[in-house]
């Protein structure tokens, strides 16, 4: 056995470490560390609760709309606030907007590069994968940034600008949309799909969201060259390495739903843990007992949750708490989510290789193309010169919770409020979920899990096989902590 | 044509949220990677962008620090984490066991220009908000104070102090307009403001080119969120006093906070992060509110406030509380 410390990780946002044991050229056991704090929970106390709306977003420059919209959540919950159909729509579509920016970034520049690498040099497909993915260099990056940059028009036109917008409001969204506004946004919109189908897919959207079957994605994975599409030129490397034997997880998979449109979600709520089951936010707990935190004994429900750190505590080894529901470790992000949701490709991948980097790959490429369909029909239903925002007093002691999805999985704020400022607020983000640490039962969390078994190979001081898997789950370390 | 040698780019992340970066890879005309190639930039090294992990990360940066490789322009993004008890313990860079605020220190020693972008790099930032649990700071100030991780006094070999690029987040253009007149020599300290952030945006105020001007000069102010009026007067907009380009140059393609329907926070502003009062609020006496805009004599302001809320059109008034416009230029209210 031989111990060894993997990091900074770069490409996942923010910092990370990972420990590893490693024997017989595998990880046996992993630890994983976020080492940074900021105290964003400690920051909020005291403060008027719609300040949360100017804090939270800078939690996270790639989860800004995720924070905002899950802090407008809360508020409204405690307000009893709701929004007009237009100001549910204007917030899906911004969120929408953020969530697929995220997943084109993650596939583009966070993700595909590592095929790039010289470890792979001598693979048949290695030059392929170096003139299109190399980072910096390739020719992906350069014709992607553009792609991502005027994709981000529609924060421009829809909530001023991103990152740290202050547009989604309890009530809705402070800029209300005319019929022009309407019209550039599903230009906009048509402009990415057109991107997304010449390109990511080489195929129409709706042939993409039909496929129903593993096998049905294999076969259309043949039917066109590899680099034809960027999609197929993963499916062919990953079919290449078996990248659906790596990371396999515990397959317990939550999701808060995703994008309500008049009571009901897109997307909808729910864990599915070898089946269907619905989900109870009071079963949700974070405990503290491997780290860097005190005062706090036991598991607590997110609105009796502390948030006290201290750098020297036995047997800790990360800012991140643990989180749990009904006391079981849970994977969250798109794979999570479309598995709830129950699309049928992502059913069958799980069903033959469980949570997996491929799959999570799949999963998030396929979300996009489902999402984008949606966006449309979002953009028709607005109505213009209807209202966007209603309005609702703050009340002197309440307390709320919004619980959303950002693009890498379940995000849940907690404030309670107290003679008009806010008593408590605790957040749980989703790489909390991914990236927790173990638990006083000693019960790793799902990368600790996942990463057991991991292949290293001769020579490797920094194993790309756990670079992989780290990053299948678009991980997003400022959140973790904030 | 000669080539010219490449400056050498490496970019660190600490306190803050990444957004900067975020926000830097949606450059547009050119994008980002055309912006340092134009420039003559080498990127050493960038959380989002390189290949580089782990160790061969650390190996670079120890030969920074040994002299093999230069280091013409160190940029950091997010603040200089000090807590807890000054162990600096906050940020301890991942697989190095030592923590990022020494890391920062030893690199910046090395560089020729040192640039923080963001309020959180140049200030403190948000980071240093709500009683600043992780004892954060930025790189030559703490808050509006001198000082902060380098020193008040610090000059770079190149005799210019710590370039500010404030903003939370910036503006992609902000930073690589910056980042192209340091690679060609043209930024002198003269270019540079009171806080030595960039003159080329923070010599204007939000207040230019707002499109909600007209309900400004009539006192048509908004109430509520998504309202079309001026959000000076009750929805703490402290754009008339904020310095930086937004309204002018524009972002995301067309938008900018008052654009989107909220008030400037002044994020360019050392110490923003704490106004002292709930930041979508006006804090106003007897009436009037408490900051007035720059340069504008107070007494000179209640006499034309007044002046002007007498004289305003009803298509202002009535405009300024809707989410849309209801009356038309030449028309009357129906």
């Amino acid at each position: 056995m031989s111990r060894r410390i993997v990091g900074p990780f770069n490409r996942v946002e923010g910092d990370l470490e990972v420990q590893l044991e490693t024997a017989d050229g595998q990880v046996r056991d992993a630890w994983v560390v976020a080492p940074m704090y900021r105290g964003f929970e400690q920051m909020l106390q005291g403060r008027a609760p719609l300040d949360a709306l100017v804090y939270v977003p800078r939690i996270c420059g790639i989860c800004s709309v995720s924070q905002s919209l899950a802090a407008a959540r809360a508020i409204a919950g405690a307000q009893g606030l709701a929004m007009p159909p237009n100001g549910e729509l204007a917030t899906n579509l911004i969120l929408a907007t953020e969530n697929l920016a995220d997943h084109l970034t993650h596939f583009y520049l966070f993700f595909m590069p590592d095929f790039a690498r010289e470890a792979y040099r001598g693979q048949p497909w290695f030059s392929g994968a170096l003139e299109r993915f190399r980072a910096l260099q390739g020719a992906a990056a350069r014709q992607v940034l553009p792609v991502r940059a005027e994709w981000l028009h529609l924060t421009g036109l829809l909530a001023g600008r991103w990152p740290h917008s202050l547009a989604l409001q309890p009530g809705g969204t402070s800029r209300s949309i005319e019929h022009q506004e309407r019209a550039r946004a599903g230009t906009l919109i048509h402009a990415f799909r057109r991107f997304l189908e010449q390109t990511l897919f080489g195929d129409d959207l709706e042939s993409v969201v039909a496929l129903d079957s593993a096998d049905a994605l294999a076969s259309w994975a043949r039917a066109a060259p590899p680099r034809s599409s960027d999609f197929r030129h993963f499916l062919h490397i990953s079919d290449a390495l078996g990248l659906e034997r790596l990371g396999r997880g515990a397959d317990r998979f939550m999701s808060f739903g995703a994008y309500p449109r008049e009571g009901r979600t897109r997307f909808r709520p729910g864990v599915w843990a070898g089946g269907d089951a619905p989900l109870d936010p009071g079963g949700i707990s974070e405990e503290i007992s491997h780290s860097w935190m005190h005062h706090q004994s036991g598991p607590r429900h997110p609105y009796e949750g502390v948030t006290l750190p201290s750098a020297e505590q036995p047997g800790a080894y990360t800012w991140c708490k643990a989180p749990r529901l009904d006391g079981e470790v849970m994977e969250v992000g798109a794979l999570a989510r479309q598995m709830v949701d129950g699309h049928p490709l992502i059913r069958d991948l799980v069903a033959r290789g469980g949570g997996n980097v491929h799959n999570r790959v799949v999963a998030r490429l396929l979300e996009s193309a489902l999402v984008v369909l949606e966006m449309d029909r979002w953009v028709r239903a607005i109505r213009p010169g209807e209202p966007f925002c209603l309005q609702g007093r703050l009340p002197e002691e309440a307390q709320g919770h919004g619980m959303i999805e950002a693009a890498r999985g379940s995000l849940g704020h907690w404030v309670r409020i107290k003679r008009g400022r806010i008593l408590n607020y605790q957040i749980i983000a989703p790489t909390t979920w991914n990236f927790s640490p173990r638990d006083a039962a000693g019960v790793p969390g799902a990368l600790e899990q996942v990463l057991r078994g991991a292949p290293i190979q001769e020579g490797e001081r920094d194993p790309v096989a756990v670079q992989h898997i780290v990053r299948s789950f678009d991980p997003c370390m400022v959140c973790t902590v904030h | 044509m000669e080539k010219k040698e490449s400056m050498k780019l490496l970019w660190l992340q600490s306190g803050g949220c990444g957004g900067c970066s975020l926000s830097l890879l949606g450059a547009e005309s050119p994008d980002l990677l055309t912006t340092l190639d134009a420039a003559g930039i080498e990127l050493l090294w960038h959380p989002a962008l390189s290949e580089r992990c782990g160790g061969d990360l650390l190996g670079l940066l120890q030969s920074i620090l040994d002299g093999a490789v230069r280091l013409d322009l160190l940029c950091l993004e997010g603040a200089v984490v000090r807590g807890p008890n000054g162990s600096g313990l906050f940020h301890v860079l991942a697989g190095s066991g030592r923590p990022m605020r020494d890391w920062i220190g030893a690199l910046a020693a090395r560089a020729r220009q040192v640039v923080a972008v963001g309020s959180c790099a140049a200030f403190g930032g948000i980071s240093a908000g709500g009683g600043n649990p992780g004892d954060v700071c930025g790189l030559q100030y703490e808050g509006a104070r001198r000082g902060g991780l380098l020193g008040g006094s610090y000059l770079g070999p190149g005799g210019l102090p710590v370039i500010n690029i404030a903003g939370c987040p910036t503006h992609p253009d902000w930073v690589c307009e910056t980042l192209v007149q340091i690679a060609r020599g043209d930024l002198g300290s003269e270019r540079l403001d009171e806080f030595n952030r960039p003159r080329s945006y923070a010599d204007h105020l939000v207040h230019h080119g707002c499109p909600r001007n007209e309900f400004y000069e009539f006192k048509a102010s908004a109430v509520n969120p998504s309202e079309l009026g001026c959000l000076m007067e009750h929805m703490g907009c402290l754009g008339t006093q904020a310095r930086a380009d937004c309204n002018i140059r524009l972002w995301n393609g067309g938008g900018s906070c008052l654009r989107g329907g909220y008030a400037c926070i002044n994020c360019t502003q050392p110490g923003f992060e704490e106004p002292g009062h709930p930041f979508t609020e006006t804090p106003k006496i007897a009436g009037i509110p408490v900051g007035l805009p720059t340069d504008m004599p107070k007494a000179w302001f209640v006499a034309l406030a007044s002046l002007a809320k007498a004289a305003t059109p009803e298509r202002l008034r009535d405009n300024a509380r809707a989410d849309h416009i209801r009356v038309t230029p030449g028309k009357r209210a129906p």
